[in-house]
C-alpha cells in the first residue's frame, strides 16, 4: 500500500503525460493544461502528506521495487527513498511546478502545441521527481538524464526556429559531457564499494579504511563535473543563457528553480563523499565563487531581460556551490529553495512583460510598465529585493548565510562573493528600473497592446512574491533554525549547527551584505533613475562593456577550440582517412587484376604451347623427384 | 609366351615403349594438325598400354592385361568422340590447324 | 525439445515460400517467420539453464557432427533472429517488389543460415553456416539494390569478396584446430591445448573474420557503401542481424580459445573499438546522406558492444549481450525511418529535408524514441547494455571509459544534430508527408515495447545469459 502510494507520486505525472502526448490533439487548448496540472498538483499533494508525515516520524519512507540493471557482482534497483533532502526538493519541485501549469496555462494558451508542452512539463516532473526521490546513484542518473532530455525538448518547443534547435542540442550536449563525467564517478564508487546504494555507501564510507583515497578523490571530482553540467557553472555554463530560447514558463521551472539545481542536491547527497575529500570541495569554493563573480559580470551587460536573469541563475548557482565547497550543505539547500521562489517569480514575472509586450525581450524597447503591469510590477520588486539580498526578504538571509560560511573558511573567496553580490544587486535593479520606470520606449503598437496578464499568470507570480517574502523563516539567524534540525539525519556533518548564534561578526556580516546591496541599488538607481541612462544599442557598444555585452566571447572560443576541430577532423576522416582505408583494402583487388596483366599472357590460346608447356612441367616434375 | 619374354629381354621392351612414347609427344609438340596430335596421342597410350600388358606377363598376373583391355576399349571410345569433336570444328571453321584455335586465349 | 526443429522450419520456409509464387510468397514468409518466432518463444519456456545439446554424426572422417547447441547466449541471439525477422518482412510486405518469391526465399534462408550459426557447436557446420549466411546477402544486394545498378554490384562485389577473404583466414584457423584435436567440437576446441605462437596465430585468424563482418575499425570500408545501395530489407538483415552474428562469434568462437593470445592483444584491440566508436561518431557529421549516416551510426554502436566483448569481464560481456540485442532493435527502427523518408520525400540527402515534425507528429515521436534510444538515454535498452559495457571497461582500464564515454556526448551531438536537420525546423518540401501507415505503425509499436521494456527491467534477460557468460568466462581465464 506504501509502495503504490509513494509510486503514485510518479505515476501521476507520468499519466499526464501520456493523456497528453496520445490524446492532447484531440482536447482543444485548455484541457491539457488542466490535465497536466492537475498530475503536478496531486504529485504535490502526496509529498505534502509525507512531508508532514516525516516531520513527526522523523523515519524516511523507502520503496524497493525490482532491479534495473545488474551487474556480476551487485545490481542496482529501483529503490525510491522518501527522507528528509528528497521531501523538501519534491515540495519545492511540485510546488513551484504546479503553480508554473497554472501560469503555463494562461501563457501558453495561443500556441498550437500546447498540448505538447504539458505533456513535456509533466515528463519533467516526473523525471526530477524520479531524480530527488532515487534511493542509489543508479536511478538518479535516470532522472538526471530524463530532466536533461525534457530540457532538450523544451528549450526547441518552438521547433520551427532552427536557432532554437540549436540552443536546445547545445544544453542537451553540454550537459552529457557531465554526465559522463558523473558515470565515471559512478563507476568509480561502485568498483570500490560494491554498491551505488547512498544509505550502503555511506555506511561503506564510514570507515575509509584500505579505501583507495585518491581514487576517491578522483570519484569526487566526476561526480562534481558531472554537476557541474548540470548546474550551469565555469566551464560548462554556456549553455543556460542559450537555453532561454524556450517559453518563460520553462525558463523559470527548469532553467532556474528545478533542474538546475539538481547538481547542488547530488552533492548535498553525497555529502559523505565530498566530506572526505577537503581538496575536492576547495575546488567546488573556487570553481562556485568565480562562477558567480563571472557570471554576474557578464550579467550587467546584457539587455534581453531574460539573459540577465540567466546570468543570474548561474551566479546564484555558483553562490550555492561555494556554500557546498565550505561543508555548508543546509545553507546551500537553504538557498536553493529561497532561489527557487525569487527566481521563479522574476522569470515569470518577466514572461509576463514579454507577454504583454507581444514577444519583446529587449530591455531597451520596454520601460514605464509600472503604470499598465500592477501586479507584475509588485512582484518582480518584491523578488528583486529578495534576490539582491535586502532584509527581511528571504534572499537576504540565505546569501547571508552563504557569507557568513565563506567569511569563516577563506577571505578572499568571501570577497569575490560579496563583489559578486553587488553586481547582482546592480543588474536586478538595473532590470527593474529600465524594464517598469520612466517612458515606454517601444513602438506604438507594442504600447497599444500592452495589458496586465490573466488571472491565471498573475495568481502564482503573487504566491511567488509570498514565498520570496517569508521563505526566509525557515531559517533564521536568531536561533529559530528549523532548516537544519530537519536537515540533521541526511547530512551528517551539518557544520555550524551548533554554534549558529549571532555573535559579533556575525552582526557586521549581516550590516556589510545589507550595505553591498543597497550600494547596489544605489548605483542602479543613480544610472537609471537620475541619470535616465538606456543601454546603447548593439552597433555603439564599446570598450570592456563590448565585451562584457558579448560575454567574454567564451561561445566564440568553444566554437573555435571545439566545433570547429571536430568538424575539421570529420572531414580529415572523410575525405582522407575513409579513402585510405577503403583503397589499402582495394588495393588488394588492384594488385591482383594487375598480376593478372601478366599471367594472363601465358594463356595464349594456342594449344600447342600450352602442351609444350605442360610436357616440360612434366619433365621437371619427374626430374626433381628422381634428384630427390 | 615366357619364352619370347626371356628371349627378347624387358629392357627391350621398356625401350620400345620409351620410344614410342617420345615419338608421340613429339608428334603431340611439333604437328600442327590435330588429326595427328591425336594420333600421337593414341600412340602414347598405346605405349603406355604395351608396357601394362609387358609387366603383367612379367607379374604372371592377367589383371594388367585385362587392364589393357578395358583402356583400348576406352581409348577407343575416346576417339570416337575426339574426331567427332575435331569434325565438328573443322565444319565451323574450314581447319583443324591448331593454330587457328586460339578462341580459348585469355 | 528438439532445438534442430526451428531450422527445419525456416529451411521449409525457404522453400514454401519459393514455390508459392510471387502473390503469396511475402504472406507465406511472414506465416514461417512468426512460426519461427512462436516455436523460439516455446523454446525460451521451455528453457532450462542447463541448456540443450542435438548431435547426429555425419562423417566420421573427417570427423563432422550436425551437432547443435543451446545455451542461453545462443537462445538470445535465436530470439533475436526470429522476432526480428516478421518485422523485417513487415516493413517490406506491403510494397510491391520484384521477383517476391526470390527475395523473401533469400531472406527465409539467410535467416536460416544465421539461426545455423547461433546454434551450431560443430565448427565445420558453423563454417557452412557462416558462408551461407553470405550468399543471400549477396543476391538481394544486387537485385534489389538502390541506385546505379553498377555501383550497387559493385559494393556487393566488394563487401561478398571482403568478407569471404576473412572468412578464410577463420577457415584456416578451424582447419589448424582440426588438425591438433582431431575434432571439430566446439568443446574440444574450448579445451585444446596450444601453445602462445599457435593461439596468436588462431586468435588472428579468426579475428580477421569477425573484424569483417561486425565491422570494428579499420576493416569497415565496405560497410558504409553496403547499407547505402542495399535495399531495406538488406540493411535490416545486415546490420541488425548478420554484425550480431560476427559479436555473437567473437564471445562463442573467439575468446575462449586463445585466453593467452587474447590477453596480450586486448589493448590493441580495445583500442580499435574505441577509435571506432569516436571516429564513427564524428565521421557522420559529416555525411549527407541518411542511410550512410546510420551506417557510421552504426559502426559506432557496434564498435561500443565489440569494445565490451573484448574487455573480458562478466559485466563486459554482459552488456555487449544486452546491447547486441538492443542495437539489433534499435537499428531496424532507424533504418525504416530513413526508408520512410525516402519513400515519402524521394531523397536520401540529409539537407533536403526538415520540418518534417509539422505534418507528422506520429512519426515524429517514433523517429524521436529510436533516435533517444541510440543515443543510449536510461531506461531504454541500449543504456542498459553501453551503462553495463562501460563498467566492464572500468574494470580494465578507467581511461577506456573515459574515452569512449565520450561517445555519450559526440553520439547525442551527431544524432541530435541529425534529428535537427530532418525532423525540425520550417517543412519547405513541395507535397505532402503521409504520417504513419498501420503496418509502420505497429512495427514501431513493437521496437519501442521491447527498447522502453527492458530498458526498465532487464533482468530476464541477464538471468538467460549468466551461466553461458560464465562458462566462457571460466575457459578465459584459464
Amino acid at each position: 500500500m506504501e509502495t503504490v502510494f509513494v509510486l503514485l507520486l510518479l505515476i501521476c505525472p507520468f499519466t499526464g503525460f501520456l493523456i497528453n502526448l496520445l490524446a492532447g490533439k484531440k482536447m482543444g487548448r485548455t484541457l491539457p493544461g488542466i490535465i497536466a496540472t492537475t498530475a503536478v498538483s496531486a504529485s504535490f499533494a502526496i509529498s505534502l502528506f509525507y512531508f508532514i508525515q516525516i516531520l513527526s516520524t522523523n523515519a524516511p519512507v523507502e520503496v524497493r521495487l525490482f532491479d534495473w540493471v545488474t551487474f556480476g557482482e551487485f545490481s542496482i534497483g529501483f529503490d525510491l527513498v522518501l527522507d528528509q533532502l528528497s521531501l523538501l526538493w519534491l515540495l519545492v519541485v511540485t510546488g513551484i511546478g504546479a503553480l508554473i501549469h497554472v501560469y503555463s496555462t494562461g501563457y501558453m494558451k495561443d500556441d498550437e502545441n500546447v498540448d505538447r508542452f504539458f505533456s513535456y512539463l509533466n515528463l519533467f516532473i516526473f523525471f526530477m521527481i524520479l531524480l530527488v526521490t532515487a534511493g542509489n546513484l543508479g536511478i538518479m542518473f535516470i532522472g538526471w538524464e530524463g530532466v536533461g532530455l525534457c530540457s532538450y525538448l523544451l528549450i526547441g518547443f518552438w521547433y520551427k526556429n532552427q536557432s532554437y534547435n540549436d540552443a536546445a542540442k547545445k544544453a542537451f550536449i553540454m550537459n552529457r559531457i557531465g554526465d559522463l563525467g558523473f558515470l565515471v564517478g559512478l563507476f568509480i564508487l561502485a568498483y570500490l564499494l560494491g554498491t551505488v546504494d547512498f544509505r550502503a555507501m555511506s555506511f561503506e564510507l564510514s570507515d575509509i579504511y584500505g579505501i583507495d583515497k585518491k581514487l576517491l578523490g578522483v570519484a569526487a571530482l566526476c561526480l562534481f563535473v558531472g554537476a557541474m553540467g548540470k548546474s550551469a557553472q565555469i566551464p560548462l555554463y554556456t549553455w543556460l543563457p542559450d537555453a532561454m530560447a524556450g517559453p518563460t514558463p520553462v525558463s523559470a521551472l527548469i532553467h532556474a528553480a528545478t533542474m538546475v539545481t539538481a547538481g547542488i542536491f547530488m552533492v548535498t547527497r553525497m555529502s559523505f563523499l565530498f566530506d572526505l575529500i577537503p581538496d575536492v570541495q576547495t575546488f567546488i569554493a573556487i570553481v562556485g565563487a568565480v562562477t558567480a563573480l563571472f557570471a554576474a559580470s557578464i550579467g550587467i551587460a546584457q539587455t534581453d531581460i531574460k539573459k540577465v536573469l540567466a546570468y543570474s541563475t548561474v551566479s546564484q548557482l555558483g553562490l550555492m556551490f561555494m556554500a557546498l565547497g565550505f561543508g555548508a550543505y543546509h545553507v546551500a539547500v537553504f538557498h536553493v529553495i529561497t532561489h527557487a521562489f525569487f527566481k521563479a517569480c522574476l522569470f515569470l514575472g518577466s514572461g509576463s512583460v514579454i507577454h504583454a509586450m507581444g514577444g519583446e525581450q529587449d530591455m531597451r524597447r520596454m520601460g514605464g510598465l509600472k503604470k499598465v503591469m500592477g501586479v507584475t510590477f509588485v512582484t518582480f520588486l518584491i523578488s528583486t529585493l529578495s534576490i539582491s539580498g535586502i532584509p527581511p526578504f528571504a534572499g537576504f538571509f540565505s546569501k547571508d548565510e552563504i557569507m557568513l560560511a565563506a567569511f569563516e573558511h577563506n577571505k578572499i573567496l568571501w570577497a569575490i562573493a560579496a563583489l559578486a553580490s553587488l553586481l547582482t544587486a546592480f543588474y536586478m535593479f538595473r532590470v527593474l528600473f529600465l524594464t517598469f520606470y520612466k517612458d515606454f520606449r517601444g513602438t506604438a503598437e507594442q504600447k497599444h497592446h500592452l495589458h496586465e496578464s490573466p488571472k491565471s499568470m498573475t495568481m502564482p507570480l503573487i504566491v511567488l512574491a509570498i514565498l520570496a517574502t517569508v521563505g526566509g523563516l525557515i531559517s533564521l539567524p536568531f536561533g529559530f533554525n528549523w532548516l537544519n534540525g530537519y536537515l540533521q539525519p541526511v547530512i551528517l556533518n551539518l557544520q555550524g549547527v551548533e554554534h549558529h548564534s549571532l555573535d559579533s561578526t556575525g552582526w557586521i556580516l549581516m550590516g556589510v551584505s545589507t550595505a553591498i546591496a543597497l550600494i547596489g541599488f544605489g548605483l542602479a538607481y543613480s544610472k537609471y533613475i537620475s541619470k535616465s541612462a538606456v543601454p546603447q544599442e548593439d552597433d555603439k557598444i564599446g570598450g570592456f562593456a563590448k565585451v562584457l555585452y558579448n560575454k567574454y566571447y567564451i561561445d566564440e572560443i568553444y566554437n573555435t577550440v571545439f566545433i570547429k576541430p571536430i568538424y575539421a577532423m570529420a572531414d580529415f576522416f572523410k575525405n582522407v582517412v575513409e579513402k585510405i582505408v577503403a583503397a589499402s583494402v582495394l588495393a588488394f583487388g588492384k594488385g591482383i587484376a594487375i598480376l593478372s596483366v601478366y599471367t594472363k599472357a601465358l594463356h595464349n590460346g594456342s594449344v600447342g604451347f600450352y602442351l609444350f608447356v605442360f610436357v616440360i612441367g612434366f619433365c621437371s616434375v619427374v626430374f626433381c623427384l628422381l634428384l630427390i | 609366351m615366357s619364352n619370347i619374354l626371356q628371349e627378347i629381354g624387358i629392357n627391350n621392351y621398356i625401350y620400345l615403349s620409351v620410344l614410342l612414347f617420345c615419338v608421340g609427344v613429339l608428334g603431340i609438340l611439333f604437328r600442327r594438325s590435330a588429326i595427328v596430335m591425336l594420333m600421337s596421342v593414341e600412340l602414347m597410350l598405346a605405349s603406355a598400354n604395351m608396357l601394362l600388358a609387358v609387366f603383367s606377363v612379367y607379374h604372371q598376373d592377367a589383371s594388367g592385361q585385362v587392364f589393357v583391355v578395358f583402356s583400348m576399349a576406352v581409348a577407343a571410345a575416346e576417339v570416337a568422340v575426339g574426331l567427332a569433336i575435331l569434325v565438328a570444328i573443322f565444319r565451323n571453321i574450314g581447319s583443324i590447324d591448331i593454330e587457328k584455335l586460339k578462341n580459348l586465349k585469355g | 525439445m528438439d532445438i534442430a526443429i526451428i531450422l527445419i522450419i525456416l529451411l521449409a520456409g525457404t522453400f514454401v515460400t519459393f514455390f508459392s509464387g510471387d502473390k503469396y510468397a511475402s504472406r507465406v514468409a511472414l506465416s514461417f517467420s512468426i512460426l519461427t518466432a512462436a516455436y523460439s518463444l516455446f523454446l525460451l519456456l521451455q528453457y532450462h539453464t542447463t541448456g540443450a545439446e542435438y548431435s547426429i554424426q555425419w562423417v566420421a572422417s573427417p570427423n563432422l557432427n550436425f551437432s547443435l547447441k543451446l545455451d542461453g547466449l545462443s537462445l538470445l541471439m535465436i530470439l533475436l533472429n526470429s522476432i526480428l525477422l516478421p518485422v523485417i518482412i513487415l516493413t517490406t510486405l506491403p510494397h510491391k517488389v520484384p521477383f517476391e518469391k526470390l527475395l523473401y526465399s533469400l531472406v527465409m534462408f539467410m535467416s536460416f543460415a544465421m539461426t545455423g550459426v547461433f546454434l551450431s557447436s560443430d565448427a565445420l557446420l558453423y563454417y557452412v553456416f557462416w558462408e551461407a549466411s553470405l550468399i543471400p546477402i549477396y543476391f538481394i544486394i544486387v537485385m534489389w539494390g538502390n541506385g546505379d545498378k553498377s555501383k550497387r554490384r559493385q559494393a556487393a562485389m566488394t563487401f561478398f569478396i571482403y568478407t569471404f577473404a576473412g572468412s578464410l583466414f577463420m577457415m584456416a584457423a578451424i582447419i589448424y584446430m582440426y588438425s591438433k584435436t582431431g575434432s571439430f567440437q566446439l568443446m574440444d576446441f574450448y579445451n585444446a591445448d596450444l601453445n602462445t605462437t599457435e593461439q596468436i596465430w588462431v586468435f588472428l585468424g579468426f579475428f580477421f573474420a569477425f573484424a569483417i563482418k561486425i565491422p570494428i575499425f579499420p576493416f569497415h570500408s565496405w560497410q558504409a557503401n553496403v547499407y547505402q545501395r542495399a535495399p531495406l530489407i538488406g540493411t535490416l538483415l545486415l546490420g541488425a542481424l548478420m554484425s550480431k552474428m560476427g559479436l555473437y562469434s567473437v564471445i562463442r568462437w573467439q575468446l575462449p580459445i586463445a585466453p593467452y593470445a587474447l590477453h596480450k592483444f586486448q589493448g590493441i584491440i580495445l583500442v580499435l573499438c574505441i577509435i571506432g566508436v569516436i571516429y564513427g561518431a564524428i565521421i557522420a557529421l559529416r555525411q549527407s546522406n541518411l542511410k550512410r549516416f546510420f551506417a557510421y551510426a552504426s559502426l559506432s554502436h557496434v564498435g561500443f558492444i565489440a569494445a565490451g566483448t573484448y574487455a573480458l569481464t562478466f559485466d563486459g560481456l554482459l552488456g555487449a549481450v544486452i546491447l547486441i540485442l538492443a542495437h539489433g532493435f534499435g537499428i531496424v527502427g532507424l533504418f525504416l525511418s530513413a526508408e520512410i523518408i525516402h519513400r515519402r520525400m524521394n531523397t536520401t540527402q540529409i539537407p533536403e529535408m526538415g520540418g518534417i515534425k509539422g505534418v507528422a507528429p506520429k512519426f515524429t515521436i517514433a523517429f524521436l524514441l529510436m533516435v533517444l534510444a541510440s543515443i543510449a538515454i536510461p531506461l531504454s535498452f541500449n543504456f542498459t547494455g553501453e551503462f553495463t559495457i562501460m563498467y566492464g571497461l572500468y574494470q580494465v582500464n578507467i581511461w577506456y571509459v573515459i574515452f569512449i564515454g565520450t561517445s555519450m556526448f559526440l553520439g547525442a551531438f551527431f544524432m541530435l544534430r541529425m534529428y535537427q536537420q530532418v525532423m525540425l525546423g520550417e517543412w519547405t518540401f513541395k507535397g505532402a508527408f503521409k504520417d504513419l501507415t498501420l503496418n509502420e505503425g505497429f512495427i514501431f509499436i513493437i521496437l519501442i515495447a521491447v527498447v522502453l521494456f527492458f530498458g526498465i527491467y532487464s533482468k530476464p534477460i541477464v538471468e538467460i545469459v549468466t551461466p553461458a557468460l560464465q562458462e566462457i568466462l571460466v575457459y578465459i581465464n584459464r
